[in-house]
């Protein structure tokens, strides 16, 4: 679809004025909320964030492009709600203590509600505690944590642990990524699932959220 | 100390700077996720005994522990109220422990908001908020003002245009943050060394540099791109390499006797201060302080 296609260009562009309008145009032409979602808005920001992250741009294009995939995503919300879909769950997400980075988080969120979770975001910097109140006052079945900082990394151990220790493991399942967090590392922890990006975390949840 | 901090480097001496303090304070009981800079009011003793193991491991420059404390970065845990307290105490810390034998310098970092149109913050007000900061220090009597790890090229213009209204006669070192990209070294928000030379050194900085982000290594190819571009003195803080996760804990991989060797290197390059950043120890000083004194 050549006005997809164009949506994710104009989010690349950062141009936050002509979202709006383009979404307009792709819904009268009878593309879905959904259709919209995944293949304009959602693969425009995946196209800045691997350009970001091999250096080609830098941190202001994908501000000014997660500003411009806003302005759209406000056109699609209230379609993607009335859709319907059924709700798989409710899944907690935030950037853990220290982190102050949060675009990469914001993604997953919006793409988690794409595939018809109920998301709770806790923002960034959020404490091992933060993370577990939350996810059992709000009986969500996964928490996803973001971290982009080395140093911020023990704080998913921290979750994973203060869940056994609180008897929630298994019943509350664990999800991680972010740029310095890996496969291995979530093995090393005991979290149930990494997400390399954004599209792999979303599978991962919702395997997680099916077996919980 | 008769003479200034720029007088010292104007004779061609090369000064040392301190390591770390977030690591020590946290093995001194400094809760995580509380403020770093809470600790000014509740334990000072803390602070001045860290300043006094910098001191004694040879450091010319000892760093306040005020990174943080700005009125819009304190606002996080709601203690803007308090800059002008906050920032006093720190200074007063590492006053008592240096006792003229060694430089004051106060830590002044970004303040965690990102400056329209990219984030919701405008320049007046992230200047008025360095302002406030600023006043605070001078007043409190400070050597020197480092304006550091900064990775937009405009905040860190607004600090330095904050320090000079605030405190005219002081020294001002300004440092940030740069990645090493298959073009070349830029921040997170895309400005390059050339721009950073250009815009520090027209709103004011004495020295100008790097901190942060980069082991050594690349440190000293940093170095070498700055010098390229400003006949300003240089400032260099390295990390002792970027943080591994070993067994749950962070780790910071170069030893004191690397960062020695750098430091050498880094003085045969014409840096003029050089010192450690996030992952050094008063042990990387010592390592650095002997290196220094061996005759070139």
């Amino acid at each position: 679809m050549e006005i997809l296609k164009q949506i994710a260009r104009t989010i690349e562009e950062g141009d936050a004025a002509a979202v709006p309008r383009l979404v307009g145009e792709a819904l009268a032409a009878e593309s879905s909320a959904k259709a919209v979602l995944d293949g304009g808005l959602i693969a425009g920001m995946n196209a800045v964030g691997e350009k970001f992250r091999v250096h080609e741009i830098f941190l202001p294009d994908v501000l000014l492009a997660a500003k411009a995939m806003y302005a759209g995503l406000d056109v699609l919300k209230p379609l993607l709600e009335r859709a319907g879909v059924a709700s798989r769950g409710r899944v907690v997400i935030g950037s853990v203590q220290g982190d102050l980075h949060d675009i990469g988080k914001n993604l997953v969120g919006i793409m988690l509600k794409g595939a018809g979770f109920e998301v709770i975001d806790l923002g960034s910097d959020v404490s091992a505690v933060g993370f577990v109140a939350a996810a059992r006052s709000h009986e969500a079945r996964v928490i996803g944590m973001s971290a982009l900082l080395t140093t911020t990394m023990p704080v998913m151990k921290e979750v994973v642990d203060l869940l056994k220790k609180e008897n929630l493991g298994g019943r509350i399942k664990t999800i991680i990524g972010g740029a310095p967090v890996s496969r291995d590392y979530a093995e090393e922890i005991g979290a149930d699932a990494y997400g390399y990006d954004c599209a792999q975390a979303v599978e991962r949840v919702k395997e997680l959220a099916a077996a919980s | 100390m008769s003479d200034g901090l720029l007088a010292r480097i104007q004779r061609g001496e090369v000064l040392l700077a301190d390591g770390a303090v977030g690591s020590l304070l946290l093995a001194r009981g400094l809760e995580k996720g509380a403020p770093p800079e809470g600790i000014n009011l509740s334990a000072p003793q803390v602070l001045e005994e860290i300043a006094r193991l910098y001191l004694e491991a040879g450091a010319d420059i000892v760093q306040t522990n005020t990174f943080g404390a700005s009125p819009l970065k304190l606002a996080r845990y709601g203690l803007a109220a308090q800059t002008a307290e906050i920032n006093a105490a720190a200074v007063r810390a590492v006053r008592r422990a240096v006792n003229g034998k060694a430089f004051v310098s106060a830590s002044c970092g970004p303040s965690g908001r990102l400056l329209l149109p990219y984030g919701d913050i405008g320049e007046d007000e992230v200047r008025d908020s360095f302002l406030r900061q600023m006043a605070a220090l001078a007043d409190a009597g400070v050597d020197a003002l480092c304006v550091e790890t900064m990775t937009d090229l405009r905040e860190a213009r607004l600090a330095l245009e904050a320090a000079r209204r605030a405190a005219p006669g002081i020294p001002v070192m300004a440092t940030m943050t740069f990645e090493a990209t298959p073009r070349g070294f830029y921040t997170v928000m895309g400005d390059t060394i050339m721009a950073a030379c250009r815009g520090l050194s027209e709103s004011g900085a004495d020295l100008v540099g790097s901190n942060c982000g980069n082991g050594s290594a690349l440190m000293a190819a940093i170095a070498g791109e700055f010098r390229k571009e400003t006949r300003l003195p240089l400032v260099i803080q390295s990390n002792a390499g970027l943080p591994e996760l070993r067994r749950g804990e962070v780790h910071y991989p170069e030893t004191p006797e690397q960062l020695a060797r750098a430091a050498r290197e880094l003085r045969a390059g014409g840096v003029a201060v050089i010192g450690g950043c996030c992952g050094t120890t008063p042990e990387h000083t010592r390592a650095m302080r002997r290196a220094l004194d061996k005759v070139a």
